[in-house]
């Protein structure tokens, strides 16, 4: 009878050790949701002056004067999401083609280093593709694409304004294309990891009705690996869209509305970070506050976005759900 | 060795050897598969003979060490003249895995998949193709007011025939099965098994199966297969009620594999 009773102790001590262990995973959970809840109350508390100073007007005021105390964010939101937008356009289908060749294509030898390649770029720090956008990149940009961009895409009827301007170098396309660079390998490896899981005898059989590679990884491995895909498009959105020191090395940091991509311009994570040191005065600081509130928002909506392409593919794609 | 056929032979595979990497998996293999007819290839586990069904549409081929010699005719071609068009053999010898492998995509596309790479059907043409080829897998009735649903949302034993239905809408002349009822329960069984007997009135059929059995169910002829050896090969009933050789014989009986 005594072990019966020693069990029974022991069995209280694990119900105990259950709860306990359930708590501690709630408390974990909910941990983030309060966190996120504070971090948008002290951004909208921080914002309050400029919200009430500017109102609705901040989002499309072009101005960005200190000292006339006159702020607008139209801008460094612009710049954020050009930039962004410049970085998806051409990483995606440069990360697409990574991921298909290594997954599909390239000799059994060549996937190792070239995955631990992509795998090092993403762990690059950010200032160091800076630097390199600056000291490096830049120039040669200046030199030897800018002038070929004025001359050949610049004199177009309908893109023509938008390429065309001083070959200086540094604008918020050289922004762009450092930030695809910076996001590539995210999105590639991402690609990779969820194009490897795809059944091999899902292919064959794609294979095995006379599919060619390029049908096999349109019509199947694409519809199949969905979620991952457009997950690892968002880490890289997420990525491009938050990314402060690259882009202040070569955005320019010009509070200046321009049609042309070659001209400098703002995005909202380097006016931030260029300027909060300086910012003197209630509505200089709660105008860049602000402006972080926007960012949090444009995340938030990307992240919505995403969530609603995934469920109408899935609607397209006959699931009930 | 090489097997009479009375019938007028479909494919004729000729001192066929097969090696991954170095390993030689298939060792001079001689056969004749009958026109519109099953046959089905048996044996234990690695002895070659899902192997041997992959060189017919060259599947192997999507990887990189597998390599095949000799030849395999359909309808007079050599299917391994590196010159053969891998997408025309595919639309001519269609093929059905152990497990179902139905697309990410609607009952429906995943019919019409195949059909698109090769024709330009109008939609009532496909719309038909699709029904017909349902009805040939003997699906149709269960899926017809459900095409728009996704393949996947089916049964192991639907989304099987949907395969099926998948793999003859491109109107092969061969079927090549996999172990196809290796993953389903005995009911799904009885129906792709009467489903093979059906189809063998239009289509050549080569199965492999781990089921005796089921060989002797279904096949018209049966090849007995061990360590890359084609051991015997005529057919059925002779294979399994009065077998030439006696590793044949063991091995039906149970005595061995």
């Amino acid at each position: 009878m005594k072990s019966t009773f020693l069990n029974q102790a022991r069995l209280k001590q694990q119900v105990w050790l259950d709860m306990m262990f359930r708590g501690l995973t709630r408390l974990s959970a909910f941990g983030v949701l309060a966190l996120l809840l504070a971090i948008i109350t002290s951004l909208v508390i921080g914002s309050m002056p400029a919200i009430e100073a500017f109102g609705f007007n901040f989002l499309v005021n072009p101005e960005w004067n200190p000292v006339t105390d006159e702020y607008g964010a139209l801008v460094p939101i612009v710049g954020t999401l050009v930039t962004s937008g410049i970085a998806l356009l051409i990483a995606i289908p440069v990360s697409f083609g990574i991921a298909i060749f290594l997954t599909e294509l390239s000799p059994a030898v060549l996937r190792r280093p070239l995955g631990i390649a992509i795998e090092l770029l993403a762990g690059i720090p950010s200032i160091i593709y800076g630097m390199w956008g600056l000291f490096v990149f830049a120039p040669l940009f200046a030199d030897h694409v800018e002038p070929w961009i004025n001359d050949n895409i610049g004199v177009l009827p309908v893109l023509g304004p938008f390429f065309s301007g001083p070959p200086m170098g540094i604008g918020i396309l050289t922004a762009g294309i450092i930030l695809a660079i910076m996001v590539i390998p995210f999105i590639a490896s991402v690609m990779r990891d969820v194009f490897e899981v795809v059944p091999p005898m899902l292919k064959e059989s794609a294979y095995g009705v006379g599919a060619t590679t390029w049908e096999v990884v349109m019509k199947v491995v694409l519809p199949y690996t969905r979620i991952g895909v457009v997950g690892g498009i968002m880490l890289g959105l997420g990525r491009a869209l938050g990314e402060t020191m690259a882009v202040t090395f070569v955005i320019g940091n010009a509070h200046e509305l321009s049609k042309s991509l070659l001209m400098p311009g703002n995005s909202i994570s380097s006016a931030l970070a260029n300027e909060f040191t300086e910012a003197v005065g209630e509505l200089y600081t709660a105008s860049l506050i602000e402006l972080g509130l926007i960012l949090f928002f444009i995340t938030f909506v990307v992240l919505s976005f995403a969530r609603l392409l995934l469920h109408k593919l899935g609607q397209r794609e006959g699931q009930v759900t | 060795m090489k097997a009479e056929i009375a019938t007028t032979p479909k494919v004729i595979v000729r001192d066929l050897n097969f090696f991954y990497g170095n390993y030689r998996a298939l060792k001079d293999i001689n056969l004749d598969i009958a026109e519109k007819m099953v046959t089905a290839f048996i044996g234990p586990s690695g002895c070659g003979k899902s192997t041997l069904l992959r060189t017919f549409n060259r599947m192997y081929q999507l990887y990189p060490k597998q390599k095949a010699t000799g030849q395999i005719m359909l309808d007079g071609n050599n299917v391994l003249d590196p010159k053969q068009d891998l997408n025309m053999l595919r639309a001519k010898v269609g093929m059905v895995f152990q497990k179902p492998t139905p697309f990410p995509m609607s009952i429906y596309d995943n019919i019409a998949f195949g059909v698109k790479l090769y024709e330009n059907l109008s939609r009532n043409e496909m719309d038909e193709r699709v029904e017909w080829a349902l009805k040939k897998a003997a699906l149709w009735g269960e899926v017809s007011d459900k095409l728009k649903q996704s393949g996947t949302s089916l049964s192991g034993g639907q989304q099987q025939r949907l395969c099926i239905a998948r793999a003859i809408a491109v109107k092969p002349q061969v079927l090549l099965l996999d172990e196809p009822t290796s993953a389903l329960d005995p009911i799904s069984t009885a129906h792709i098994e009467k489903l093979i007997d059906e189809l063998k009135k239009d289509f050549t059929i080569v199965i492999v199966t781990h089921n005796m059995q089921q060989a002797a169910r279904i096949s018209d002829f049966t090849a007995y297969m061990y360590l890359g050896d084609l051991i015997e090969f005529g057919d059925t009933s002779t294979v399994f009620t009065n077998p030439k050789r006696k590793e044949t014989e063991d091995y039906i009986t149970g005595r061995f594999g």
